[in-house]
């Protein structure tokens, strides 16, 4: 058995693609294998290429492999476009008779294996959508894995559709595995056979951040469709009704934030999600938010942007609209996983610490990570600090002043319905009471106050991973999803003799200042990887810590690849 | 129950309205309303927008929430399924519902959240001192229209029939109607329903078309043979009226969201969070 395989399933927009790759991912994810997934696919329902890139291994994934192991294409655009992809000695799985003129790459050692997988469905199958299920029975012969496992999965992912496709899926599926089966010259290379039960699970970066949602205590979400948020928003429409709470559709993202407000505003944990253009758009409502004090949580995954940009890629470019977006002073606190794990703790803790200082908090995704599925250890509650919205106590209700100055910023905040709590969640700056007030100090204070809130989160939550050795003149520093690629990028440069220290702050705003100053001080060089083209977070570190730092940023809607971290550290080092 | 007078419902601020603006009569309406329903106002959240009318909240001894310009409605509509114990009202003018906001009415008004908006309209924009508003009349000079404006106005009663309100009323706030003004938003605190009212509310400074005087001219009870089950008949009512007509237009029961969330939670079988069973769907 290889220790770790990537394959891609790529075709067209339409021929199923992602749900072979689903399928194929949940297998293997039940075959006791860790699996980390990418995925792309054009914004559009229909046509285009489409892609699901699944890495399956025994150890643990951070990413989704630079090359790959096989390649099962379903036409002969998605060969040859992802023939670059393959490494030596892969197996190229495609659709095609032996009898078909086609030479594989010279310069590359493929062993290329035809499969006449339009053939079949025509002839044999008589339904041509069940073209992806061919290429999966032909995919799970190659891999030596074990035929039963996949009818199962295919059983329970397609049943749904009516008996005669499954049964329809479930001859083609047979059908594709025993053409391998006695058309296989040599052994083929790839072994996954299963290796036992896995406990854990296989998840989403949108999924457990919903998942993560429900066990805040979240019960109120309220959305408009965005690509890539809108999974999130259909898994809960399933989910939430069923324990009590409530998803509303709203009109647009301005009023999915209002309701979001309005929800908390009564007492409720509320958040919402979108993509870029929609958190354009709660600009305006995120100042209201900070302004008035109203806990809420907002989720980004990130798209190709600026405009419409590209829905269905992945880009880390909303960092600036997310840190400073709408006008005047506004504290807010922006949290960005660094996987799919951590998207679950990332989205508790944004509901903690948006209840605890009564701000909004901003959660930045990416497509890439919203999308992929990765193995995930059950999550620990226990592991969770929970943070409480401050509520009067005692006299405080008398004389009750919603805004009143404290040490730590934080005022007890009332709810709707309690005697004696009557205050106006002011978007104008207001006194203690909340009345509007416009005089010079009073603004000062509480833009103080708003701002004071802040100061003890780096000490609050100790929200960064930090690894390597501490006198590593070469350092990373980076933000989200990027995290994987450098890991890999780092373990293998340490296997290597090269000592780099990384740092990865969950927490974007408030920066752990302390800790980010301890690791820049000794660096020679320290490499900033982004997934934007401006280095918005190589800006952010310039301009606060007065250290020069050397960005890498790369704009093609795709992930960093482990090979492009690792080549430029390794310029670094040799400079 | 104890006993509530209109002035027991002030607030602690002052209003900041010119004096003689038809908002106080909204304001004191919404006081005598609350008085005789005897309601009890910690279980009272009003909702409001930027402007004139928007200021309301700070006047009334509630729980408030003085938003962004054009957003009560969505804001109110997470408040009321939030919690739908409480009284939600949502005040707002011409400007905040018809024009930045316009977006949101529709969408209120047909998901039949159980709460009453009441438009403030004075046909203009008075906070930022007098430019024209989606309801200005054709032709109405202004400063940010020096030679008139060039559109028509919209009516916001035919608007929100078409949405799908199941309250329609019209008010207004001058002294010869506010008593009409005081029943219509009571029958809409009892209505089980998004309720709207069209309150007419002069701004005194800025307009000098739209005035007490021209509405005081202009307004006529609604005859009582209209019948407000009739949806064709108020629409009817209010694209072909050439006085403006004072009181209820439409009303039907209809179940609210609210009702229907409960129907549709019962229904998938509401129970709590079982997280054994949300792991199982990822393994």
């Amino acid at each position: 058995m290889t220790s770790d395989c990537v394959i891609r399933i790529a075709g067209e927009s339409g021929e199923g693609i992602v749900l072979a790759g689903e399928i194929v991912t949940l297998a293997l994810s039940r075959a006791g294998f860790n699996i980390f997934t990418f995925r792309t696919y054009p914004a559009e329902v229909r046509g285009g290429p489409s892609l699901f890139q699944i890495r399956a291994g025994a150890g643990c994934l951070r990413s989704q492999g630079d090359s790959l192991d096989i390649l099962v294409s379903l036409n002969d655009e998605a060969r040859d476009g992802n023939l670059k992809d393959l490494k030596e000695g892969s197996v190229l799985l495609w659709d095609g008779t032996s009898d078909v003129q086609w030479d594989s790459p010279a310069d590359k050692d493929i062993l290329s294996f035809p499969i006449p997988i339009t053939e079949i469905v025509s002839r044999e199958v008589g339904v041509y959508r069940c073209k992806n299920m061919v290429a999966i029975g032909a995919l799970c012969n190659v891999l030596h894995f074990d035929y039963s496992v996949l009818e199962s999965v295919i059983q329970e992912k397609t049943s749904k559709k009516g008996r005669h496709l499954l049964e329809k899926n479930l001859l083609a599926y047979k059908l594709g595995f025993d053409y391998v089966e006695t058309h296989k010259t040599k052994s083929l290379p790839c072994h996954l056979s299963p290796i036992g039960k896995s406990e854990k699970l296989s998840l989403s970066g949108n999924e457990a951040l919903a998942l993560g949602a429900l066990m805040s205590g979240c019960r109120f979400y309220a959305a408009y469709p965005i690509t890539p948020a809108t999974d999130l928003m259909e898994w809960l429409a399933l989910e939430l009704p069923r324990i009590g709470g409530t998803v509303i559709q709203a009109e647009d993202e301005m009023s999915a934030l209002g309701m979001v407000l309005g929800a908390s505003f009564v007492g409720q944990k509320a958040f919402t999600a979108t993509s870029g253009p929609g958190l354009s758009l709660m600009a305006e409502l995120i100042g209201m938010a900070c302004m008035a004090e109203i806990p809420s949580v907002i989720v980004d995954v990130q798209r190709g942007g600026p405009s419409t940009g590209m829905p269905t890629k992945t880009e880390q470019s909303d960092l600036n609209l997310a840190l400073y977006g709408t006008h005047g002073d506004s504290p807010r606190i922006v949290l960005a996983p660094t996987n799919v794990e951590d998207c679950f703790y990332q989205i508790m803790n944004a509901f903690n610490l948006s209840e605890k200082y009564q701000v909004p908090v901003i959660v930045l995704s990416d497509q890439s990570l919203g999308h992929r599925k990765e193995s995930v250890r059950r999550p620990v509650m226990a592991d969770i600090k929970r943070g409480e919205r401050l509520r009067p106590k005692g006299d405080e209700s008398k004389d009750y002043r919603r805004y009143r100055l404290t040490p730590s910023g934080v005022s007890p905040m009332a709810i709707p319905g309690e005697d004696e709590g009557y205050y106006v969640a002011q978007g104008l700056e207001h006194d203690e009471y909340g009345a509007p007030c416009y005089d010079p100090e009073n603004h000062l204070q509480m833009t103080t106050k708003r701002f004071c809130k802040l100061q003890d989160i780096s000490d609050d939550i100790a929200l960064f991973k930090r690894y390597g050795k501490r006198d590593a003149r070469i350092g990373i520093i980076g933000w989200g999803s990027t995290e994987g690629a450098v890991r890999e990028a780092f373990e293998r440069l340490n296997t290597e003799g090269y000592p780099v220290e990384v740092f990865y702050p969950q927490v974007l705003n408030p920066l752990p200042d302390k800790e980010i100053r301890n690791f820049l001080e000794n660096k020679k060089s320290v490499l900033v990887p982004e997934i934007n083209y401006t280095g918005q977070f190589s800006m952010l570190l310039r301009g606060k810590y007065l250290k020069q730092v050397t960005p890498l940023t790369i704009c093609g809607g795709v992930p960093f690849t482990v090979k492009e971290i690792y080549s430029k550290v390794r310029e670094l080092c040799d400079t | 129950m104890k006993r509530h007078t209109p002035l027991d419902y002030k607030g602690r601020n002052k209003p900041v309205w010119c004096a003689g603006c038809g908002d106080y009569g909204v304001l004191a309406a919404l006081f005598n309303a609350f008085s005789q329903k005897g309601i009890d106002t910690k279980d009272v959240a009003i909702v409001s927008g930027i402007g004139c009318s928007g200021r309301l909240p700070d006047f009334i001894k509630a729980y408030g929430f003085h938003g962004a310009h054009g957003r009560a409605l969505p804001v109110a509509i997470g408040v009321k399924v939030a919690n739908p114990s409480l009284h939600v009202f949502v005040v707002g003018g011409d400007g905040d519902g018809l024009s930045i906001g316009a977006g949101h009415f529709p969408h209120a008004a047909r998901k039949n959240i159980d709460m009453t908006y009441i438009l403030m309209d004075n046909s203009l924009f008075g906070m930022t001192k007098g430019q024209f508003s989606p309801t200005s009349p054709c032709k109405f000079e202004s400063g940010s229209s020096p030679y008139g404006t060039l559109e028509e106005p919209m009516d916001p009663i035919a608007l929100s029939l078409i949405y799908g309100s199941t309250f329609v009323a019209r008010g207004y706030s001058g002294p010869s109607k506010i008593d009409a003004l005081i029943n219509i938003i009571r029958e809409a605190m009892e209505h089980k329903g998004f309720s709207f009212i069209h309150a007419l509310s002069p701004c005194i400074t800025y307009n000098k078309v739209v005035t007490f005087q021209s509405l005081n001219a202009q307004v006529v009870d609604i005859d009582e043979t209209h019948r407000i089950d009739d949806r064709n008949g108020a629409l009817a009512l209010a694209l072909h009226e050439e006085k403006l007509s004072v009181g209820l237009f439409y009303k039907i029961t209809k179940p609210t969201f609210n009702e229907r969330l409960v129907v549709m939670n019962e229904k998938c079988g509401k129970r709590g969070l079982d997280i054994e069973r949300l792991y199982a769907k990822f393994t």
